[in-house]
C-alpha cells in the first residue's frame, strides 16, 4: 500500500464521515451532546486539506499528518483520539514507501494502543474501542490466514461494523455517556460507528473501489 | 428555537467581537480563539489558563484580568477547545516561571488541554494542571468519567489566581487549586433543558412539572428525575447529598449559581434556604456568591457549590480581583 493509497484512505474516510454525519450526531443525541458528526466531518475536512497542502511523501507521513489536523480541528474528546490513532500508527510505518500487509497490522495495533492508553478505556466500556479491538484481531488473524492486505482490510472493517452494532446493549463507562448509566442500554455507541466507517474506507481503497 | 444570534455557526465568533469591544482591559484573539489580559505576560508571574466549552459565560473568559486568569481559551458551544488555542494561550501568558492549566473534569477538556501541556513542555514551557471534579451527583466514579468540573471552578480560578499575583510558584500556585477542589463540592438541578444554536432543539426532554436532580453544566443527568418541588426542598436534597459526600462545618463560602434562565429573585429564594439549612447544621457562611456565574445557556436552574474555608483560602478570596465578572478590592 503506498503514499496514494493512504491519501485515497483518509480522502474516502472523510467522505464516508461526511455523508455519515447526520447519523453519527444524532446516535451522540442519544447519549452523549449530539456533536459528533459535525466535529469529525469538521477534522477530515481539515484532515484533507492539510494532506492536499502538504503534500506528505511516505504512508507514515500521511498518517501523522491526517492525525495532526485531526488534533487541531475536531475538538471535543474524538479530536485527540482520533489524531492520537492516527498519528501512533503513522510512527510505526517510518519512512518505508510501501507498506505491507503485516506492517499495517503493527500500525492498526499502535493506532488501538494509542487510544487505549489516552483514554484509558477498555473494550466493552462502550467506546471507539469496542470497534478498533475486534476489528485489530480480525485483521491479524487474516493475515496469519494467509490473507492479503485487502482481505485483512475487509476483516477488520467487517469486525468493526460488528462490534459498533455489538455496542448497542452496552452500559457506557467512559465519557460523556457515562453520566446516562442504565440509559445507555439500547444506543449504538458514535465513536464506534464512526471507528467502523474509518475502517469501511480502508477496506474499500484496498479493494480498488475507492480511489 | 428564539435566539439573539446572527447565525448558528457564528455564535462563538460574534460573542467574541462582541467582549473584545466591551472589554478593552481584555485582548480577544478571534481568529486563534483566546482571550488575555491586554497587558501581555507579567514577567515572573505564573500564568493562569483555563478553558473549555462556550455556553457557560461569564465562565471562562469573564474571568480574564487581574487576581484571576491570564487566558481563557473558549471552544465550540459545550465542545472542548482544541490544543492549539490551549498552546497558544500558554505561550502568551507565559512569564517565565511556568503556566497553570485549570481544567473541568469532562473527557474532552482533559484530554485537550493534556496534548497542549505535551506541545508545551516540547517549547521548555513549564505547565502543570490542576483538574476540577467538584459534582457530587456523580456517585459512582469507577463506572463514568469521574466526577464532573462544574461550579468550583470559579473558586479554584479566583483563590490560585491571587496565590500566583502575590508571587507564589507553579508548584504553591497548583497546590493552592487543588486545595480548594479538595474542599469544594457542587449540586445543580434544572427546570428546563437548554437548546444548543447548532442543534436548534433542546438537548433533553423534561416534563412540565419535572426537574432533574444533580444536572451537570451542559444538562447531562445526574440523579433522578423528580417531580418540581419547593425551593426550600431542592435545596435541601442539594445539601444533603453535599453534606453527606463531605460533612459540612466551620467557615464556608457558598454560590448559588443561575444555569442562565433563572430569575435573580428566584436565587435569592434559594440562597434563603442554604443560609437557613447551613445555620441549622452548624456551620457559618462567611463568604458568599448570589448570580450568574456559571451558565448552561439557557437553562432554568441552578447549582449550590460550597466550600470550607481556612483562613489561608479566606485571605486569598479577599484578594483584589479585576475581571469583567468578579471585581473588588482595588
Amino acid at each position: 500500500m503506498d503514499t496514494a493509497a493512504f491519501r485515497a484512505w483518509m480522502t474516502e474516510a472523510a467522505r464516508l464521515v461526511g455523508a455519515e454525519a447526520d447519523r453519527l450526531t444524532q446516535l451522540d443525541a442519544a447519549i452523549g451532546d449530539a456533536d459528533h458528526g459535525v466535529n469529525l466531518r469538521r477534522g477530515f475536512q481539515a484532515a484533507v486539506a492539510m494532506l492536499d497542502s502538504a503534500a506528505p511523501a511516505t504512508p507514515g507521513a500521511v498518517l501523522t499528518t491526517a492525525g495532526r489536523a485531526l488534533i487541531s480541528k475536531t475538538g471535543g474528546a474524538s479530536g485527540p483520539l482520533y489524531g492520537t490513532a492516527l498519528r501512533q500508527a503513522g510512527k510505526t510505518l517510518g519512512e518505508d514507501q510501501d507498506v505491507s500487509a503485516v506492517q499495517l497490522g503493527a500500525a492498526l495495533e499502535a493506532a488501538r494502543a494509542g487510544v487505549q492508553q489516552l483514554g484509558a478505556a477498555h473494550e466493552g466500556d462502550k467506546t471507539m474501542l469496542d470497534a478498533l479491538g475486534p476489528a485489530v484481531t480480525a485483521y491479524q488473524m487474516a493475515v496469519e490466514g494467509g490473507g492479503d492486505l485487502a482481505d485483512a482490510a475487509r476483516a477488520a472493517a467487517e469486525a468493526a461494523a460488528r462490534g459498533a452494532e455489538e455496542t448497542i446493549p452496552m452500559l457506557a463507562r467512559k465519557g460523556r455517556a457515562s453520566y446516562l448509566g442504565d440509559r445507555t442500554i439500547g444506543h449504538e455507541d458514535p465513536g464506534a460507528a464512526s471507528t467502523a466507517l474509518i475502517l469501511r474506507a480502508l477496506a474499500a481503497v484496498t479493494a480498488g473501489e475507492a480511489r | 428555537m428564539k435566539k439573539l444570534i446572527n447565525a448558528p455557526d457564528s455564535v462563538l465568533t460574534d460573542a467574541l467581537i462582541g467582549l473584545a469591544a466591551a472589554h478593552p482591559e481584555l485582548r480577544v484573539d478571534v481568529e486563534e480563539r483566546f482571550i488575555t489580559r491586554a497587558g501581555g505576560p507579567t514577567t515572573g508571574k505564573v500564568g493562569l489558563v483555563s478553558g473549555g466549552g462556550s455556553g457557560h459565560e461569564p465562565l471562562h473568559g469573564g474571568y480574564v484580568g487581574y487576581g484571576m486568569l491570564d487566558a481563557a481559551c473558549p471552544g465550540e458551544v459545550f465542545t472542548s477547545p482544541v490544543p492549539d488555542q490551549i498552546l497558544a494561550a500558554t505561550r502568551a501568558v507565559d512569564g517565565g516561571v511556568g503556566v497553570l492549566h485549570i481544567v473541568k473534569n469532562y473527557t474532552g477538556d482533559v484530554l485537550n488541554f493534556q496534548m497542549a501541556a505535551e506541545l508545551a513542555a516540547d517549547e521548555k514551557i513549564q505547565v502543570e494542571s490542576v483538574l476540577v471534579n467538584d459534582d457530587v451527583a456523580v456517585e459512582n466514579s469507577t463506572f463514568t468519567a469521574g466526577r464532573r468540573g462544574t461550579g468550583a471552578t470559579v473558586f479554584v480560578e479566583k483563590m490560585a489566581g491571587a496565590a500566583a499575583e502575590r508571587g507564589a510558584d507553579l508548584a504553591t500556585a497548583a497546590a493552592v487549586g487543588m486545595e480548594v477542589n479538595d474542599r469544594s463540592r457542587s449540586f445543580g438541578v434544572a427546570l428546563t433543558s437548554n437548546i444548543i444554536p447548532a442543534a436548534g432543539k433542546p438537548g433533553f426532554e423534561l416534563g412540565d412539572s419535572e426537574i432533574e436532580l444533580g444536572i451537570g453544566i451542559h444538562g447531562e443527568p445526574g440523579r433522578r428525575r423528580a417531580q418540581l418541588m419547593t425551593a426550600k426542598e431542592i435545596v435541601g436534597v442539594a445539601l444533603d447529598a453535599i453534606h453527606g459526600d463531605m460533612p459540612l462545618s466551620g467557615d464556608l463560602l457558598v454560590m448559588v449559581n443561575g444555569m442562565g434562565g433563572t430569575p435573580l429573585i428566584e436565587l435569592y429564594v434559594v440562597y434563603a434556604a442554604v443560609a437557613e439549612w447551613v445555620a441549622g447544621h452548624g456551620a457559618t457562611i462567611t463568604r458568599n456568591l448570589v448570580g450568574n456565574y456559571i451558565t448552561s445557556l439557557e437553562m432554568a436552574g441552578c447549582s449550590i457549590t460550597v466550600c470550607r474555608l481556612t483562613p489561608e483560602l479566606t485571605e486569598l478570596w479577599d484578594a483584589p480581583v479585576q475581571t469583567p465578572a468578579l471585581r473588588w478590592g482595588r
